[in-house]
């Protein structure tokens, strides 16, 4: 049996995908602006190259796979940045207390109180500000993995990057965020 | 035998954060229990950590709700963009 071959339809991409493409990317880069002009500039490669298309998967698989090149381009673009914010150790690094914890980020205990105020909206600000606060690509990461709940390998494929470096981000974006809402929250 | 089961606190706190996503083995979780019985702090830790990712996973469900779209102006400048792509 012969499989139809799509062809493209340049004219309808903006009413059937823009808003797809619009949340795929805002998902991932966290900021409209820069999600908008991913889409528009997928959009553009899409119609450079749709010569190259060669009708084997749907108009919205082809544009996503585009686009998916453009987030990883711009993740590249930022880790080959200097100056990212850095992340301050908890633990010593060699010595005789290798692995154990420096005296000053010992957690701190936190005023129960605020326990009741969990769902309270205040806190999820608070919440939201203190991702926003993470290096971009911890906080990347850390959407995707827990904000999103994308799978592992996903986020490994997607990113390129290891498992291993997943979790090492992980760890220091949660280290960051636990701080960041102790010194904000839990204890003020 | 012991030096397979001990680990640094650092290392604890990894598998803490592992754990948080049922992505944590079995032998690691045995390794992460023996450790706390030797330190308290990461077992404050792990209290928090699990408090923290109950906020984070109200902080999911509220972002699983919403579905971000183009406005409809932004929609009409980018089909005339494309348009005058193609001339």
């Amino acid at each position: 049996m012969l499989q139809e071959k799509i062809t493209l339809n340049s004219d309808k991409w903006i009413d059937n995908y823009a808003d797809y493409l619009f949340n795929y990317a805002v998902v991932r880069v966290n900021d409209g602006d820069l999600a908008k002009d991913l889409v528009q500039e997928t959009f553009f490669a899409g119609l450079k190259s749709a010569k190259n298309f060669q009708g084997k998967s749907t108009e919205r698989t082809w544009l996503v796979s585009i686009l998916k090149r453009k987030v990883i381009d711009h993740y590249r673009k930022i880790n080959s940045k200097k100056g990212q914010a850095e992340v301050r150790m908890n633990f010593y690094d060699n010595g005789e207390n290798e692995g154990s914890w420096i005296e000053e980020r010992v957690p701190q205990s936190w005023d129960n109180a605020s326990e009741k105020a969990i769902e309270n909206q205040e806190l999820k600000t608070q919440l939201e500000i203190c991702i926003d606060n993470l290096p971009e690509k911890y906080g990347l990461v850390f959407r995707m993995k827990t904000i999103q709940e994308f799978e592992t390998e996903e986020i490994c494929k997607e990113l390129n990057i290891t498992t291993s470096n997943l979790w090492v981000i992980i760890h220091r974006a949660r280290t960051q965020l636990r701080k960041c809402m102790e010194e904000n929250w839990f204890n003020n | 035998m012991f030096k397979k089961l001990h680990i640094t606190c650092n290392e604890a706190t990894t598998i803490c954060d592992r754990s948080q996503y049922k992505e944590a083995s079995f032998f690691e979780k045995i390794k992460l229990n023996l450790h706390f019985l030797s330190c308290k702090i990461c077992r404050l830790y792990t209290k928090q950590n699990k408090r923290m990712s109950g906020l984070f996973k109200i902080q999911a469900l509220d972002c699983k709700g919403k579905m971000n779209n183009l406005s409809q102006a932004n929609k009409e400048v980018l089909k005339k963009q494309l348009q005058e792509f193609e001339v």
